[in-house]
């Protein structure tokens, strides 16, 4: 079997717990991601999420396991690897047309000033960022325009790889609205593979080709994997017609309210921790029957 | 009236007036020297009669401001120099020191708030030396310099370290995690990283500490130029005090407070530039 492009394997990480012992975070996580796919990571807080968003950026390093991306390690951060923080993480003396610049320089360093500035001003307008606004500093731009800011930057480096923490959770439920649109619009324009962080169920079902679904920490573990049977283009205002949309919602929310708690805490003895593949499709004129669903999990 | 003028408006009118006010207190609270006709026997005998040096009334020091200031750079020997030229020679070697110690204190607290360990070792000698006034410094310095323009110099440098090496540790310590890992996942060597990301995020606390320390380091000129003598600010207040020429002392007061002023609101606006909003 080839390996994925994206391919974690036997990911663990431990920390202290302050008291001489250790706490384990997660042990054994195994999953990949396909190049192009748009995947999103659910499960509730301190479960460990934001780890793996951080060794998969090469901010931190695994207490064990490997990471490997297009065939290579990860051993630290790189450009290949664009990170969209929670909290924007532009740089606050910089405008934001300077702020985009700032990577675009960093990707490129051997590109002229005009062709920096050109490239910089593409993407903002990519995001809805025109005109004078691009000239204003962080401070002076709301939340949602920052991550627009944010996210043309981190689109505009090309990279192989897209990571978002939790990029719209500090904003509004209409200004959310907007930018997930736009993030829908310039992903399906550059096909860049998407690795991303939420805690919105109708969120991740708009945006993800699959949805990892981590169970509570400790020992969390990458639990299912549940595909999203919705063709694109998808539109908030339809996607609910969809008949597989409110059934693969409340597989999610029946993961998250009980399954997730109820998993917790297992160790994995030693076995890699592979999530379980999932499949909802009502359209499919096949009913799910156990061995079907056999078939795709092997 | 108050209705129709801004708050800045008011504000220098009260200036204007406490000026006012002071400057005529100032000049009717000066006694006039007494005839000898109006003096008791008593007075006479006990020296009333001679000429008393006084404090000079304002409009004294005003016409020896004019008149110094009239001719700033005139040069008639060691003993008797414009002010501008004394206030020059001050200013040489406040920023001479001030710069030497900029040199070094920026680079050194870059390293000390960048390694929690570099912070430790030289946290007990930063301690120990920064309470030392700087003028303790001198005989040390003239003996080991044996110059005493070096000395002076030295003195200034010495003293305006450490504000500046303080905060620019404190400054680059701060810097938001966040930051330095846009510079990580761009891949910005340690030197790039150091100056588009930390020297920025850094540079209001680094400046606050640099506009700390002219503030010392023009404090600390003028004593030291008393000590050292020859030329400066420092050296004609005190020159002018064995002169017994009040007046120039009051009008030379009132320069180092100027120059002292400019130098401190020139940081201000500095600092203001490099302020940033999070």
């Amino acid at each position: 079997m080839t390996k994925p492009f994206l391919s974690i394997e036997r990911l663990t990480q431990r920390f202290p717990d302050g008291k001489g012992g250790q706490v384990t975070v997660f042990e054994n996580a195994s999953f990949g991601i396909e190049r192009g796919e748009f995947v999103c990571i659910l499960g509730h807080s301190r479960c460990g999420k934001s780890t793996i968003m951080n060794i998969l950026a090469g901010l931190a390093q695994p207490t064990s396991g490997v990471v490997a991306m297009d065939g290579a390690e990860i051993g630290g951060p790189s450009l290949d690897r664009g990170v969209v923080f929670q909290n924007y993480s532009l740089l606050p003396w910089l405008s934001a047309l300077a702020n985009v610049r700032f990577g675009i320089r960093a990707r490129h360093p051997d590109w002229s000033r005009a062709r920096i500035d050109e490239r910089a001003r593409e993407f903002l307008s990519m995001v809805g960022l025109q005109g004078e606004a691009i000239d204003r500093k962080p401070c002076q731009l709301s939340g949602g325009m920052r991550q627009r800011v944010s996210i043309a930057r981190a689109f505009a480096n090309h990279p192989k790889l897209l990571l978002l923490d939790e990029p719209f959770g500090a904003l509004d439920a209409l200004t959310r609205g907007t930018i997930q649109d736009e993030l829908l619009k310039i992903w399906s324009g550059t096909g860049q593979t998407v690795f991303m962080i939420t805690h919105d169920i109708d969120e991740a079902i708009l945006l993800a080709d699959r949805i990892l679904l981590m169970s509570n920490g400790p020992y969390a573990r990458v639990a299912e994997s549940v595909e999203i049977t919705i063709p694109r283009p998808r539109v908030r205002t339809t996607i609910v017609e969809h008949p597989n949309y409110y059934p693969i919602r409340n597989h999610l929310v029946q993961f998250l309210g009980k399954r997730s708690k109820a998993l917790s805490g297992t160790p994995s003895e030693g076995r890699p921790q592979v999530p379980e593949a999932v499949r909802i499709d009502l359209t499919d004129p096949l009913p799910p029957e156990p061995a079907r669903l056999h078939a795709i999990r092997a | 009236m108050s209705g129709t003028l801004s708050e800045n408006g008011k504000a220098a009118v009260l200036s204007l007036l406490i000026l006012a006010v002071g400057l005529i207190a100032w000049e009717v609270s000066i006694p006039a020297q007494q005839l000898a006709g109006e003096m008791t026997e008593y007075e006479r005998l006990m020296g009333g009669g001679s000429p008393r040096a006084g404090i000079p009334a304002p409009s004294q020091v005003a016409a020896k401001a004019w008149e110094q200031l009239s001719d700033p750079f005139y040069d008639a020997g060691p003993n008797d120099k414009g002010i501008g030229i004394q206030l020059a020679h001050s200013l040489g070697r406040v920023l001479t020191g001030y710069g030497l110690a900029a040199a070094m204190a920026i680079p050194l607290g870059f390293l000390i708030g960048m390694s929690p360990v570099a912070y430790k070792a030289l946290n007990p000698f930063i301690q120990v030396l920064r309470p030392i006034s700087p003028l303790a410094w001198m005989p040390l310095a003239l003996f080991v310099i044996q110059d005493s323009e070096a000395s002076a110099i030295f003195v200034i440098f010495i003293c305006s370290i450490w504000p500046m090496l303080l905060n620019t540790a404190f400054g680059v310590a701060g810097v938001r995690q966040d930051w330095v890992n846009v510079a990580r996942t761009h891949e910005l060597g340690a030197l790039r990283t150091a100056m588009t990301v930390i020297l920025p995020a850094a540079a209001p606390t680094i400046i606050t500490g640099m506009r700390i320390s002219i503030g010392i380091a023009w404090l600390v000129i003028v004593a030291a130029e008393m000590l050292v003598g020859g030329t400066g600010i420092g050296y004609y207040v005190w020159n002018e005090w064995n002169n017994v020429d009040l007046a120039s002392v009051i009008f030379s007061i009132l320069m180092i407070g100027i120059v002292g002023m400019i130098l401190d609101s020139a940081f201000g606006l500095l600092s203001r530039r490099l302020a940033y909003a999070e």
